[in-house]
Protein backbone atom coordinates (compact mmCIF):
# COMPACT_ATOMS: atom_id res chain seq x y z
CA UNK A 1 0.00 0.00 0.00
CA UNK A 2 1.47 3.32 -0.99
CA UNK A 3 1.46 6.06 1.61
CA UNK A 4 -0.57 9.14 0.82
CA UNK A 5 2.67 11.05 0.18
CA UNK A 6 3.79 8.47 -2.35
CA UNK A 7 0.45 8.47 -4.04
CA UNK A 8 0.51 12.21 -4.41
CA UNK A 9 4.07 12.18 -5.67
CA UNK A 10 3.57 9.28 -8.06
CA UNK A 11 0.65 10.92 -9.66
CA UNK A 12 2.50 14.15 -9.99
CA UNK A 13 5.58 12.52 -11.48
CA UNK A 14 3.35 10.73 -13.94
CA UNK A 15 1.88 14.02 -14.97
CA UNK A 16 5.27 15.67 -15.30
CA UNK A 17 6.80 12.85 -17.30
CA UNK A 18 3.98 12.62 -19.77
CA UNK A 19 4.88 15.67 -21.88
CA UNK A 20 8.45 14.39 -22.34
CA UNK A 21 7.16 11.72 -24.68
CA UNK A 22 4.80 14.06 -26.47
CA UNK A 23 4.76 14.33 -30.21
CA UNK A 24 5.39 17.65 -31.91
CA UNK A 25 1.62 18.14 -32.21
CA UNK A 26 0.27 20.21 -29.29
CA UNK A 27 -1.02 18.04 -26.50
CA UNK A 28 -4.59 18.29 -25.40
CA UNK A 29 -5.52 18.58 -21.75
CA UNK A 30 -9.29 18.78 -22.11
CA UNK A 31 -11.52 17.62 -24.88
CA UNK A 32 -15.08 18.76 -24.31
CA UNK A 33 -17.50 17.09 -26.69
CA UNK A 34 -21.06 18.29 -27.24
CA UNK A 35 -21.42 19.58 -23.70
CA UNK A 36 -24.84 20.90 -22.75
CA UNK A 37 -25.77 21.91 -19.22
CA UNK A 38 -29.15 22.78 -17.76
CA UNK A 39 -30.01 24.49 -14.51
CA UNK A 40 -33.52 23.21 -13.98
CA UNK A 41 -35.28 24.15 -17.22
CA UNK A 42 -32.74 26.76 -18.23
CA UNK A 43 -30.07 25.71 -20.67
CA UNK A 44 -26.83 27.36 -19.63
CA UNK A 45 -24.49 25.63 -22.08
CA UNK A 46 -25.61 24.61 -25.52
CA UNK A 47 -23.69 21.89 -27.30
CA UNK A 48 -20.16 23.17 -26.76
CA UNK A 49 -17.17 21.27 -28.10
CA UNK A 50 -13.80 22.69 -27.23
CA UNK A 51 -10.24 21.40 -26.96
CA UNK A 52 -7.92 22.94 -24.43
CA UNK A 53 -4.21 22.72 -25.04
CA UNK A 54 -1.65 21.73 -22.44
CA UNK A 55 0.75 24.20 -20.84
CA UNK A 56 -1.02 27.19 -22.25
CA UNK A 57 -3.44 29.76 -20.95
CA UNK A 58 -6.91 29.57 -22.40
CA UNK A 59 -9.19 32.50 -21.68
CA UNK A 60 -12.96 32.21 -21.79
CA UNK A 61 -14.63 35.54 -22.53
CA UNK A 62 -18.17 36.65 -23.09
CA UNK A 63 -20.87 38.85 -21.59
CA UNK A 64 -22.43 38.10 -18.20
CA UNK A 65 -24.67 35.07 -18.20
CA UNK A 66 -23.14 33.58 -21.33
CA UNK A 67 -22.24 30.37 -19.52
CA UNK A 68 -18.49 30.86 -19.31
CA UNK A 69 -18.31 30.16 -15.59
CA UNK A 70 -20.61 27.18 -15.95
CA UNK A 71 -18.40 25.74 -18.65
CA UNK A 72 -15.30 26.31 -16.53
CA UNK A 73 -16.92 24.59 -13.57
CA UNK A 74 -17.89 21.67 -15.77
CA UNK A 75 -14.17 21.04 -16.31
CA UNK A 76 -13.78 19.86 -12.70
CA UNK A 77 -17.39 18.95 -11.99
CA UNK A 78 -17.90 21.89 -9.65
CA UNK A 79 -21.12 22.78 -11.44
CA UNK A 80 -22.63 19.63 -9.93
CA UNK A 81 -22.74 21.40 -6.56
CA UNK A 82 -25.55 23.57 -7.86
CA UNK A 83 -28.85 21.77 -7.26
CA UNK A 84 -30.89 20.56 -10.22
CA UNK A 85 -28.13 20.60 -12.81
CA UNK A 86 -28.17 18.21 -15.70
CA UNK A 87 -25.42 17.62 -18.21
CA UNK A 88 -25.02 15.93 -21.56
CA UNK A 89 -21.84 15.27 -23.49
CA UNK A 90 -18.40 14.29 -22.31
CA UNK A 91 -15.29 15.99 -21.02
CA UNK A 92 -12.02 14.13 -21.43
CA UNK A 93 -9.01 14.97 -19.29
CA UNK A 94 -5.92 13.53 -20.95
CA UNK A 95 -8.23 11.19 -22.80
CA UNK A 96 -10.08 10.02 -19.70
CA UNK A 97 -13.79 10.74 -19.32
CA UNK A 98 -14.32 12.87 -16.22
CA UNK A 99 -17.98 11.99 -16.17
CA UNK A 100 -17.76 8.21 -16.36
CA UNK A 101 -19.69 6.55 -13.57
CA UNK A 102 -16.59 5.10 -11.94
CA UNK A 103 -14.88 8.48 -11.52
CA UNK A 104 -15.06 10.14 -8.12
CA UNK A 105 -15.58 13.92 -8.43
CA UNK A 106 -13.14 14.43 -5.53
CA UNK A 107 -10.38 12.81 -7.62
CA UNK A 108 -11.29 14.97 -10.61
CA UNK A 109 -10.99 18.08 -8.45
CA UNK A 110 -7.65 16.98 -7.05
CA UNK A 111 -6.35 16.82 -10.62
CA UNK A 112 -8.11 19.99 -11.74
CA UNK A 113 -7.69 22.73 -9.16
CA UNK A 114 -9.64 25.94 -8.98
CA UNK A 115 -9.22 29.55 -7.92
CA UNK A 116 -12.30 31.62 -7.34
CA UNK A 117 -13.39 35.16 -8.02
CA UNK A 118 -13.49 36.09 -4.37
CA UNK A 119 -10.42 35.01 -2.44
CA UNK A 120 -11.53 32.52 0.18
CA UNK A 121 -8.73 31.48 2.55
CA UNK A 122 -10.20 29.47 5.42
CA UNK A 123 -10.78 31.90 8.29
CA UNK A 124 -10.02 29.35 11.01
CA UNK A 125 -6.56 28.57 9.63
CA UNK A 126 -3.18 30.23 9.55
CA UNK A 127 -1.42 31.13 6.31
CA UNK A 128 0.62 27.94 6.53
CA UNK A 129 -2.35 25.73 7.34
CA UNK A 130 -4.29 27.21 4.45
CA UNK A 131 -1.62 26.17 1.98
CA UNK A 132 -1.37 22.54 3.05
CA UNK A 133 -4.98 21.94 4.04
CA UNK A 134 -5.68 20.07 0.80
CA UNK A 135 -2.84 17.63 1.47
CA UNK A 136 -3.74 17.26 5.15
CA UNK A 137 -7.36 16.47 4.48
CA UNK A 138 -6.29 14.04 1.76
CA UNK A 139 -4.39 12.12 4.42
CA UNK A 140 -0.81 13.39 4.16
CA UNK A 141 0.77 13.33 7.64
CA UNK A 142 4.50 13.52 6.90
CA UNK A 143 5.50 16.87 8.38
CA UNK A 144 8.72 17.18 6.37
CA UNK A 145 6.84 16.59 3.14
CA UNK A 146 4.20 19.12 4.17
CA UNK A 147 6.80 21.75 5.04
CA UNK A 148 8.57 21.30 1.72
CA UNK A 149 5.33 21.51 -0.19
CA UNK A 150 4.31 24.56 1.83
CA UNK A 151 7.40 26.51 0.83
CA UNK A 152 7.35 25.30 -2.75
CA UNK A 153 3.72 26.24 -3.26
CA UNK A 154 4.15 29.67 -1.71
CA UNK A 155 7.24 30.29 -3.85
CA UNK A 156 5.36 29.29 -6.99
CA UNK A 157 2.54 31.62 -6.01
CA UNK A 158 5.12 34.42 -5.58
CA UNK A 159 4.06 34.88 -1.99
CA UNK A 160 6.86 33.22 -0.02
CA UNK A 161 9.01 36.29 0.49
CA UNK A 162 6.05 38.29 1.74
CA UNK A 163 4.73 35.76 4.25
CA UNK A 164 7.61 33.48 5.23
CA UNK A 165 7.88 35.10 8.69
CA UNK A 166 4.11 35.21 9.21
CA UNK A 167 3.08 31.67 8.43
CA UNK A 168 1.33 31.36 11.79
CA UNK A 169 -0.83 34.43 11.21
CA UNK A 170 -4.44 34.00 10.06
CA UNK A 171 -4.86 33.68 6.30
CA UNK A 172 -7.46 36.40 6.44
CA UNK A 173 -4.89 38.90 7.78
CA UNK A 174 -3.37 39.29 4.31
CA UNK A 175 -4.34 41.91 1.76
CA UNK A 176 -6.82 41.05 -0.97
CA UNK A 177 -4.18 40.37 -3.60
CA UNK A 178 -2.08 38.33 -1.17
CA UNK A 179 -5.14 36.33 -0.18
CA UNK A 180 -5.76 35.49 -3.80
CA UNK A 181 -2.15 34.35 -4.23
CA UNK A 182 -2.56 32.34 -1.03
CA UNK A 183 -5.55 30.64 -2.65
CA UNK A 184 -3.43 29.95 -5.72
CA UNK A 185 -0.73 28.46 -3.47
CA UNK A 186 -3.38 26.34 -1.77
CA UNK A 187 -4.54 25.07 -5.16
CA UNK A 188 -0.93 24.40 -6.25
CA UNK A 189 -0.07 22.49 -3.07
CA UNK A 190 -2.06 19.42 -4.10
CA UNK A 191 -0.14 19.53 -7.41
CA UNK A 192 -3.03 19.49 -9.83
CA UNK A 193 -2.57 19.04 -13.56
CA UNK A 194 -4.77 21.98 -14.46
CA UNK A 195 -5.75 25.19 -12.74
CA UNK A 196 -9.10 26.75 -13.44
CA UNK A 197 -9.50 30.40 -12.57
CA UNK A 198 -12.90 32.02 -12.34
CA UNK A 199 -12.29 35.75 -12.78
CA UNK A 200 -9.36 35.63 -10.36
CA UNK A 201 -8.62 39.35 -10.55
CA UNK A 202 -12.05 40.91 -10.70
CA UNK A 203 -12.00 41.85 -7.00
CA UNK A 204 -8.42 43.15 -7.04
CA UNK A 205 -6.79 46.51 -7.64
CA UNK A 206 -4.56 47.02 -10.71
CA UNK A 207 -1.28 46.34 -8.90
CA UNK A 208 -2.52 43.10 -7.36
CA UNK A 209 -4.00 42.19 -10.74
CA UNK A 210 -0.66 42.72 -12.44
CA UNK A 211 0.99 40.38 -9.95
CA UNK A 212 -1.56 37.64 -10.54
CA UNK A 213 -1.22 38.04 -14.30
CA UNK A 214 2.53 37.75 -14.03
CA UNK A 215 2.06 34.67 -11.91
CA UNK A 216 -0.27 33.10 -14.46
CA UNK A 217 2.36 33.70 -17.09
CA UNK A 218 4.96 31.87 -14.98
CA UNK A 219 2.68 29.01 -14.03
CA UNK A 220 1.87 28.08 -17.61
CA UNK A 221 5.33 26.57 -17.98
CA UNK A 222 4.12 23.76 -15.74
CA UNK A 223 0.35 23.91 -15.76
CA UNK A 224 -2.54 24.11 -18.11
CA UNK A 225 -4.55 27.15 -17.12
CA UNK A 226 -8.10 27.98 -18.06
CA UNK A 227 -9.38 31.33 -16.93
CA UNK A 228 -12.66 33.14 -17.18
CA UNK A 229 -12.40 36.88 -17.48
CA UNK A 230 -14.62 39.86 -18.01
CA UNK A 231 -11.66 41.97 -18.88
CA UNK A 232 -10.84 41.90 -22.56
CA UNK A 233 -7.45 43.52 -22.17
CA UNK A 234 -6.58 40.92 -19.59
CA UNK A 235 -7.55 38.10 -21.93
CA UNK A 236 -5.33 39.72 -24.54
CA UNK A 237 -2.40 40.05 -22.14
CA UNK A 238 -2.39 36.67 -20.48
CA UNK A 239 -3.90 34.10 -22.78
CA UNK A 240 -2.58 32.03 -25.66
CA UNK A 241 -6.03 30.89 -26.75
CA UNK A 242 -9.38 32.57 -26.40
CA UNK A 243 -12.86 31.11 -26.46
CA UNK A 244 -15.76 33.49 -26.95
CA UNK A 245 -19.07 32.37 -25.45
CA UNK A 246 -22.40 33.98 -26.13
CA UNK A 247 -25.80 32.84 -24.83
CA UNK A 248 -24.44 29.46 -23.80
CA UNK A 249 -22.83 28.71 -27.14
CA UNK A 250 -19.21 28.73 -28.18
CA UNK A 251 -19.07 31.33 -30.92
CA UNK A 252 -15.40 31.28 -31.73
CA UNK A 253 -12.21 29.69 -30.49
CA UNK A 254 -8.63 30.18 -31.59
CA UNK A 255 -5.26 31.70 -30.81
CA UNK A 256 -5.78 34.91 -28.85
CA UNK A 257 -3.97 37.04 -31.40
CA UNK A 258 -6.23 35.78 -34.17
CA UNK A 259 -9.41 36.26 -32.14
CA UNK A 260 -8.45 39.79 -31.20
CA UNK A 261 -7.06 40.99 -34.51
CA UNK A 262 -9.02 39.02 -37.01
CA UNK A 263 -12.15 37.39 -35.64
CA UNK A 264 -14.10 35.35 -38.15
CA UNK A 265 -17.46 35.77 -36.44
CA UNK A 266 -19.34 39.02 -36.45
CA UNK A 267 -20.51 38.57 -32.82
CA UNK A 268 -16.95 38.12 -31.62
CA UNK A 269 -15.85 41.27 -33.33
CA UNK A 270 -18.77 43.22 -31.93
CA UNK A 271 -18.01 42.00 -28.43
CA UNK A 272 -14.28 42.61 -28.39
CA UNK A 273 -14.62 46.00 -29.95
CA UNK A 274 -17.05 46.89 -27.21
CA UNK A 275 -20.18 47.20 -29.30
CA UNK A 276 -22.11 45.11 -26.80
CA UNK A 277 -21.59 43.26 -23.52
CA UNK B 1 -43.25 78.25 4.69
CA UNK B 2 -40.30 78.79 6.90
CA UNK B 3 -42.25 78.51 10.14
CA UNK B 4 -44.03 75.39 8.94
CA UNK B 5 -40.75 73.71 8.31
CA UNK B 6 -39.55 74.61 11.81
CA UNK B 7 -42.78 73.24 13.29
CA UNK B 8 -42.28 70.05 11.42
CA UNK B 9 -38.82 69.79 12.74
CA UNK B 10 -39.90 70.28 16.34
CA UNK B 11 -42.64 67.69 16.02
CA UNK B 12 -40.12 65.26 14.58
CA UNK B 13 -37.79 65.84 17.47
CA UNK B 14 -40.60 65.16 19.94
CA UNK B 15 -41.56 61.97 18.14
CA UNK B 16 -37.96 60.84 18.13
CA UNK B 17 -37.54 61.58 21.84
CA UNK B 18 -40.79 59.77 22.60
CA UNK B 19 -39.74 56.69 20.65
CA UNK B 20 -36.32 56.45 22.23
CA UNK B 21 -37.74 56.97 25.72
CA UNK B 22 -40.30 54.21 25.19
CA UNK B 23 -37.59 51.89 23.94
CA UNK B 24 -35.37 52.72 26.90
CA UNK B 25 -38.15 52.11 29.43
CA UNK B 26 -39.01 48.81 27.75
CA UNK B 27 -35.41 47.75 27.92
CA UNK B 28 -35.31 48.54 31.63
CA UNK B 29 -38.55 46.58 32.14
CA UNK B 30 -36.90 43.59 30.47
CA UNK B 31 -33.85 43.69 32.70
CA UNK B 32 -35.75 44.60 35.88
CA UNK B 33 -37.12 41.10 36.69
CA UNK B 34 -33.64 39.63 36.34
CA UNK B 35 -32.26 42.20 38.74
CA UNK B 36 -35.11 41.69 41.19
CA UNK B 37 -34.83 37.91 41.10
CA UNK B 38 -31.12 37.98 41.62
CA UNK B 39 -31.40 40.52 44.42
CA UNK B 40 -34.07 38.51 46.16
CA UNK B 41 -32.05 35.31 45.84
CA UNK B 42 -29.00 37.04 47.24
CA UNK B 43 -30.86 38.48 50.23
CA UNK B 44 -32.58 35.23 51.12
CA UNK B 45 -30.02 32.70 50.05
CA UNK B 46 -26.56 34.06 50.64
CA UNK B 47 -26.57 33.26 54.37
CA UNK B 48 -27.16 29.58 53.68
CA UNK B 49 -24.52 29.29 50.95
CA UNK B 50 -21.65 27.97 52.99
CA UNK B 51 -19.14 25.15 52.98
CA UNK B 52 -21.71 22.70 54.35
CA UNK B 53 -24.09 23.52 51.53
CA UNK B 54 -21.59 22.28 48.95
CA UNK B 55 -20.21 19.33 50.89
CA UNK B 56 -22.98 17.79 53.01
CA UNK B 57 -25.99 15.65 52.36
CA UNK B 58 -29.43 16.98 53.30
CA UNK B 59 -30.00 16.76 57.03
CA UNK B 60 -32.76 14.45 58.28
CA UNK B 61 -36.10 16.07 59.04
CA UNK B 62 -36.00 17.99 62.27
CA UNK B 63 -32.25 18.48 62.25
CA UNK B 64 -30.89 21.87 61.25
CA UNK B 65 -28.05 22.21 58.74
CA UNK B 66 -26.94 19.85 56.01
CA UNK B 67 -26.35 20.73 52.38
CA UNK B 68 -27.10 19.89 48.78
CA UNK B 69 -23.85 18.23 47.72
CA UNK B 70 -25.69 15.25 46.29
CA UNK B 71 -28.05 17.48 44.32
CA UNK B 72 -25.22 19.54 42.86
CA UNK B 73 -23.34 16.43 41.78
CA UNK B 74 -26.62 14.92 40.62
CA UNK B 75 -27.40 17.90 38.40
CA UNK B 76 -23.94 17.70 36.85
CA UNK B 77 -24.36 13.98 36.29
CA UNK B 78 -27.75 14.47 34.64
CA UNK B 79 -26.34 17.25 32.45
CA UNK B 80 -23.46 14.98 31.44
CA UNK B 81 -25.79 12.18 30.42
CA UNK B 82 -28.12 14.58 28.62
CA UNK B 83 -25.08 16.03 26.84
CA UNK B 84 -23.72 12.65 25.81
CA UNK B 85 -27.05 11.77 24.22
CA UNK B 86 -28.24 15.19 23.12
CA UNK B 87 -25.15 16.96 21.78
CA UNK B 88 -24.18 14.46 19.05
CA UNK B 89 -27.75 13.94 17.92
CA UNK B 90 -28.53 17.66 17.94
CA UNK B 91 -25.32 18.75 16.23
CA UNK B 92 -25.37 16.03 13.58
CA UNK B 93 -29.06 16.60 12.95
CA UNK B 94 -28.45 20.32 12.54
CA UNK B 95 -25.58 19.68 10.14
CA UNK B 96 -27.79 17.32 8.17
CA UNK B 97 -30.49 19.96 7.87
CA UNK B 98 -28.00 22.58 6.73
CA UNK B 99 -25.88 20.46 4.41
CA UNK B 100 -27.88 17.49 3.15
CA UNK B 101 -31.43 16.49 2.55
CA UNK B 102 -33.98 17.82 0.11
CA UNK B 103 -35.56 21.21 0.59
CA UNK B 104 -39.01 19.70 1.14
CA UNK B 105 -38.00 17.08 3.72
CA UNK B 106 -35.87 19.67 5.50
CA UNK B 107 -38.69 22.15 5.82
CA UNK B 108 -40.81 19.40 7.40
CA UNK B 109 -37.97 18.46 9.79
CA UNK B 110 -37.41 22.09 10.66
CA UNK B 111 -41.10 22.57 11.41
CA UNK B 112 -41.17 19.46 13.60
CA UNK B 113 -38.09 20.63 15.50
CA UNK B 114 -39.80 23.94 16.17
CA UNK B 115 -42.89 22.11 17.41
CA UNK B 116 -40.67 20.01 19.69
CA UNK B 117 -39.08 23.18 21.03
CA UNK B 118 -42.52 24.40 22.01
CA UNK B 119 -43.60 21.29 23.88
CA UNK B 120 -43.96 21.90 27.64
CA UNK B 121 -41.06 20.25 29.40
CA UNK B 122 -43.22 18.20 31.74
CA UNK B 123 -44.46 16.33 28.68
CA UNK B 124 -40.98 14.96 28.18
CA UNK B 125 -41.00 13.75 31.77
CA UNK B 126 -44.28 11.90 31.16
CA UNK B 127 -43.00 10.43 27.89
CA UNK B 128 -39.81 9.13 29.47
CA UNK B 129 -41.77 7.89 32.48
CA UNK B 130 -43.92 5.83 30.15
CA UNK B 131 -41.11 4.59 27.95
CA UNK B 132 -38.28 4.03 30.42
CA UNK B 133 -39.33 4.26 34.05
CA UNK B 134 -42.34 1.94 33.73
CA UNK B 135 -40.47 -0.56 31.62
CA UNK B 136 -37.52 -0.84 33.98
CA UNK B 137 -39.70 -0.33 37.05
CA UNK B 138 -37.34 2.27 38.48
CA UNK B 139 -36.71 5.98 38.48
CA UNK B 140 -33.14 6.48 37.35
CA UNK B 141 -30.33 8.80 36.36
CA UNK B 142 -30.60 7.49 32.81
CA UNK B 143 -34.30 8.29 32.58
CA UNK B 144 -33.68 11.83 33.90
CA UNK B 145 -30.76 12.37 31.52
CA UNK B 146 -32.82 11.11 28.60
CA UNK B 147 -35.71 13.45 29.41
CA UNK B 148 -33.29 16.39 29.50
CA UNK B 149 -31.60 15.21 26.28
CA UNK B 150 -34.94 15.18 24.49
CA UNK B 151 -35.45 18.82 25.40
CA UNK B 152 -31.93 19.65 24.35
CA UNK B 153 -31.92 17.98 20.92
CA UNK B 154 -34.29 20.28 19.02
CA UNK B 155 -32.66 23.33 20.62
CA UNK B 156 -29.16 22.34 19.53
CA UNK B 157 -30.43 21.13 16.18
CA UNK B 158 -31.88 24.49 15.25
CA UNK B 159 -28.97 26.62 16.47
CA UNK B 160 -26.46 24.33 14.76
CA UNK B 161 -28.39 24.48 11.52
CA UNK B 162 -28.52 28.26 11.65
CA UNK B 163 -24.82 28.79 12.27
CA UNK B 164 -23.81 26.16 9.70
CA UNK B 165 -25.95 27.91 7.10
CA UNK B 166 -24.10 31.13 7.91
CA UNK B 167 -20.82 29.67 6.65
CA UNK B 168 -20.27 31.21 3.20
CA UNK B 169 -20.50 28.78 0.32
CA UNK B 170 -17.10 29.92 -0.93
CA UNK B 171 -15.40 27.90 1.81
CA UNK B 172 -17.24 24.73 0.87
CA UNK B 173 -16.36 25.23 -2.78
CA UNK B 174 -12.73 26.00 -1.96
CA UNK B 175 -12.39 22.77 -0.01
CA UNK B 176 -14.24 20.63 -2.53
CA UNK B 177 -12.10 22.13 -5.32
CA UNK B 178 -9.03 20.78 -3.50
CA UNK B 179 -10.42 17.29 -3.91
CA UNK B 180 -11.47 17.08 -0.28
CA UNK B 181 -14.43 14.78 0.22
CA UNK B 182 -17.84 16.08 1.15
CA UNK B 183 -17.89 14.87 4.77
CA UNK B 184 -14.33 16.07 5.41
CA UNK B 185 -15.29 19.45 4.02
CA UNK B 186 -18.24 19.52 6.38
CA UNK B 187 -16.27 18.38 9.44
CA UNK B 188 -12.98 20.19 8.94
CA UNK B 189 -14.04 23.32 7.12
CA UNK B 190 -17.72 24.05 7.65
CA UNK B 191 -18.14 22.87 11.24
CA UNK B 192 -14.79 24.28 12.23
CA UNK B 193 -15.75 27.66 10.82
CA UNK B 194 -19.06 27.49 12.65
CA UNK B 195 -17.62 25.96 15.83
CA UNK B 196 -18.07 29.01 18.02
CA UNK B 197 -21.72 29.19 17.10
CA UNK B 198 -22.22 25.46 17.60
CA UNK B 199 -20.59 25.58 21.05
CA UNK B 200 -22.69 28.59 21.95
CA UNK B 201 -25.83 26.67 21.03
CA UNK B 202 -24.72 23.71 23.14
CA UNK B 203 -23.95 25.88 26.17
CA UNK B 204 -27.25 27.71 25.93
CA UNK B 205 -29.10 24.40 25.70
CA UNK B 206 -27.20 23.10 28.76
CA UNK B 207 -28.07 26.27 30.66
CA UNK B 208 -31.68 25.83 29.70
CA UNK B 209 -31.98 22.20 30.84
CA UNK B 210 -29.86 22.85 33.93
CA UNK B 211 -32.82 24.63 35.46
CA UNK B 212 -35.50 22.19 34.31
CA UNK B 213 -37.52 20.65 37.13
CA UNK B 214 -40.68 19.25 35.61
CA UNK B 215 -39.10 16.62 33.37
CA UNK B 216 -37.13 15.26 36.34
CA UNK B 217 -40.13 14.88 38.68
CA UNK B 218 -40.92 11.35 37.59
CA UNK B 219 -37.71 10.37 35.87
CA UNK B 220 -34.74 11.25 38.08
CA UNK B 221 -37.21 11.55 40.96
CA UNK B 222 -34.79 12.96 43.54
CA UNK B 223 -32.81 11.30 46.26
CA UNK B 224 -31.79 12.40 49.74
CA UNK B 225 -28.60 10.39 49.60
CA UNK B 226 -25.72 9.85 47.23
CA UNK B 227 -26.57 8.00 44.08
CA UNK B 228 -24.33 5.06 43.28
CA UNK B 229 -25.92 3.66 40.14
CA UNK B 230 -27.17 4.99 36.84
CA UNK B 231 -30.29 2.88 37.24
CA UNK B 232 -31.25 4.42 40.58
CA UNK B 233 -33.00 7.72 41.39
CA UNK B 234 -30.79 10.75 41.76
CA UNK B 235 -31.07 14.20 43.28
CA UNK B 236 -30.94 17.33 41.15
CA UNK B 237 -30.64 20.93 42.22
CA UNK B 238 -33.95 22.15 40.76
CA UNK B 239 -35.76 19.11 42.19
CA UNK B 240 -34.28 19.69 45.61
CA UNK B 241 -35.27 23.35 45.46
CA UNK B 242 -38.80 22.32 44.54
CA UNK B 243 -39.04 19.78 47.39
CA UNK B 244 -37.61 22.18 49.95
CA UNK B 245 -39.63 25.17 48.80
CA UNK B 246 -42.97 23.39 49.27
CA UNK B 247 -41.92 21.93 52.64
CA UNK B 248 -43.19 23.39 55.95
CA UNK B 249 -39.73 23.89 57.48
CA UNK B 250 -38.00 27.28 57.66
CA UNK B 251 -34.55 25.75 57.48
CA UNK B 252 -35.46 23.95 54.26
CA UNK B 253 -36.83 27.18 52.83
CA UNK B 254 -33.49 28.86 53.48
CA UNK B 255 -31.73 26.00 51.77
CA UNK B 256 -34.09 26.27 48.79
CA UNK B 257 -33.12 29.94 48.43
CA UNK B 258 -29.47 29.00 48.58
CA UNK B 259 -30.00 26.27 45.99
CA UNK B 260 -31.75 28.71 43.66
CA UNK B 261 -28.95 31.20 44.10
CA UNK B 262 -26.32 28.60 43.23
CA UNK B 263 -28.31 27.40 40.22
CA UNK B 264 -28.93 30.89 38.85
CA UNK B 265 -25.28 31.83 39.39
CA UNK B 266 -24.20 28.70 37.51
CA UNK B 267 -26.45 29.50 34.57
CA UNK B 268 -25.27 33.09 34.71
CA UNK B 269 -21.67 31.93 34.31
CA UNK B 270 -22.56 29.69 31.38
CA UNK B 271 -24.10 32.72 29.70
CA UNK B 272 -21.04 34.82 30.41
CA UNK B 273 -18.90 32.10 28.83
CA UNK B 274 -21.13 32.28 25.79
CA UNK B 275 -20.68 36.05 25.63
CA UNK B 276 -16.91 35.69 25.79
CA UNK B 277 -16.94 33.01 23.11
CA UNK B 278 -19.05 35.05 20.75
CA UNK B 279 -17.09 38.23 21.23
CA UNK B 280 -15.63 39.50 17.97
CA UNK B 281 -18.39 37.67 16.16
CA UNK B 282 -17.87 39.86 13.15
CA UNK B 283 -14.30 38.72 12.65
CA UNK B 284 -15.03 35.13 11.79
CA UNK B 285 -18.29 33.44 11.03
CA UNK B 286 -20.77 32.75 13.83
Amino acid sequence: MATPEQRVTERVEGAVQAPASSEPAPKLTFEAKNVSIWYGQKRAIDNVSLNILSKAVTAIIGPSGCGKSTFLRALNRMHELTPKTRMEGTVLLHGENLYSKTVDPAIVRRRVGMVFQKSNPFPTMTIGENVIVGLRLNGVRNQKFLNERLEKSLRMAALWDEVKDDLHKPGTSLSGGQQQRLCIARALAVEPEVILMDEPCSALDPIATAKIEELINELKAQYTIVTVTHNMQQAGRISDYTAFFYLGRLIEFGPTTAIFTNPTERQTEDYITGRFG
Amino acid sequence: MRSKRTDNHTWRKIKSALASTTAFVSAILVILPLGLVFFHLLVNGITSVNWDFFTKLPAPVGEVGGGMANAIVGSLELLAIAGVIGIPVGVLGGVYLAEYGSARINSVLRFLADVLNGIPSITWGVVVYGLVVLRFKSFSVLAGGLALALIMIPLILRTTEEVVLLVPNGYREAALALGVSRWQTIVHIVMKTASKGIITGILLALARIGGETAPLLFTAFGNRFWNHSLTQPIAALPLQIFTYAISPYDDWHRQAWAGALVLVTGIFFVNITVRILTRGRGASVA
